[in-house]
């Protein structure tokens, strides 16, 4: 048999059921997606079943209607999120447990967000920005002039678990997204212990062109396909 | 009294849309901002960019035609040109904070005289939504604020302090309301254009921060 990168390791799982079985009490989960666009919904529906508690999420949005992330909000599993834009219509579910005490915000800054969790993926300790100077969200952080510009501190944001949504995953879990769906999935499976990815189409080993691959698979450890139960 | 006189939202935005320059790279924030891509020249190639990853946003799409994956800031279904191009969320920020942005078009609650922007969340509501806004007004080479003159119950919503939590000081370089245009410079608020149904009076009147005439020179 024809070497491939991997061996083979086999990625792909049954259901998302079984694919998110093991996340526990506690976790931080960093959930892909802005808005509804490239959000792992069937990842999500899998983990409000599973009803792991306590748990902190990661995303640019707190969910919207009663699926995905809002069914984690409705079923009580959450106790803080990380989020950019919380506030956007159809939230109920989040809305309701922020106003219930249940969940605590940590508002952070759209690019600020996707930097810190770009941070803990390439093994950083931080890094400075001007985003959020003189503003009540810099609050508690240190700060620092460098070549005359005010800057802040940031730290990374790693998560335990990566739920990522892609377009089309190879065999050995080279992914390819597709337009504005990408947005923080590739970021987000590269920061985090265990990336799962539910993906619309996986295709034999060696079928994606190297240099089309827009995240190797070495980020990715399970794949469900979205044809799966 | 406050006067009735002030421009439709899309003749704002449609007097934006003609101070970008051609072939400009160009954020449009949530809210009132959007509006400005269907206004813009297509023969001015300004690059629409969009916080989510997009380079090269196009016009709405024709009803029933849209593709799910393609949508902005504001969540909603946009089209992309030829030549359109996609990055992730990182790379995304990094093209506004890098110096790339050429201008971002940002919604505000309030604009102080100094130029200071408030725009994420009201002091009544515990809840607030920065999003990306804090990024493009540090990071856009330009930034113009576009919001309704008063507020809803007639109060300015320019004037010498933000009374709202801070977006950025110091980074609003122009405000288009439905009243004005009016420039933030080092001497103060300078107003540049005023609706024809307006005096520089009237304007005064619904401004809570001192305005300056253009200068006649």
């Amino acid at each position: 048999m024809a070497q491939t990168v991997g061996g083979g390791r086999n990625k792909l799982w049954s259901s998302a059921r079984l694919a998110v079985a093991d996340i526990s009490d506690g976790a931080v989960v960093l959930v892909g997606g802005f808005g509804d666009v490239g959000v792992p919904f069937r990842l999500l529906d899998a983990l409000a079943a599973h009803t792991a508690r306590g748990l902190t999420v990661v995303s640019n949005n707190c969910g919207t209607g009663e699926r995905g992330l809002a069914a984690l909000f409705k079923a009580g599993l959450v106790s803080k999120a990380c989020a950019s834009f919380p506030s956007q219509s159809g939230n109920h579910h989040f809305k309701a447990a922020f106003d219930r005490g249940e969940v605590e915000l940590e508002l952070i800054p759209q690019g600020t967000l996707a930097e810190r969790i770009r941070c803990a993926g390439a093994g950083l300790g931080g890094f400075y920005t001007r985003t959020g100077f003189g503003t009540e969200l810099a609050d508690g952080h240190q700060t620092r002039e460098i070549n005359g510009v005010r800057y802040i501190l940031e730290l990374p944001l790693r998560g335990d678990v990566a739920l990522i949504s892609a377009d089309v995953a190879d065999e050995a879990g080279n992914l390819r997204f597709r337009r504005s769906a990408r947005n923080f999935n590739p970021v987000m499976a590269m920061a985090a212990g265990l990336t799962i990815v539910q993906v619309n189409r996986i295709i034999p080993v060696g079928a994606l062109d190297p240099d089309d691959v827009h995240l190797p698979g070495v980020f990715v450890d399970r794949l469900v396909e979205l044809t799966s139960p | 009294m406050s006067p009735k006189a002030g421009w439709a939202l899309d003749e704002i935005a449609a007097r934006i849309a003609r101070d970008l320059e051609p072939g400009s790279c160009v954020n449009l924030g949530i809210g009132m901002p959007i509006r400005v891509g269907a206004h813009l020249d297509p023969a001015a190639g300004v690059i629409l960019t969009s916080e989510n990853g997009l380079i090269g946003i196009g016009p709405p799409p024709e009803p029933n035609r849209h593709d799910p994956d393609v949508i902005d800031a504001g969540k909603g279904p946009v089209t992309l040109l030829p030549g359109a191009s996609v990055l992730d969320h990182a790379d995304a920020f990094a093209l506004i904070r890098g110096g790339r942005l050429d201008v971002g078009v940002l919604g505000a609650f309030q604009v102080s005289q100094r130029g200071d922007l408030a725009s994420w969340r009201r002091p009544t509501e515990p809840l607030g939504s920065v999003g990306g806004a804090m990024d493009i007004a540090v990071g856009a080479r330009k930034r113009y604020a576009v919001m309704m003159h008063c507020d809803k119950s007639g109060e300015p919503k320019i004037v010498q302090y933000c009374t709202y939590p801070l977006t950025a000081p110091r980074c609003v370089n122009r405000i288009y309301t439905d009243m004005a245009v009016i420039d933030v410079t080092e001497q103060g608020l300078v107003v540049r254009e005023i609706h024809p149904g307006l005096s520089l009076a009237d304007l005064r009147a619904v401004t809570g921060a001192s305005l300056l005439p253009l200068a006649a020179n």
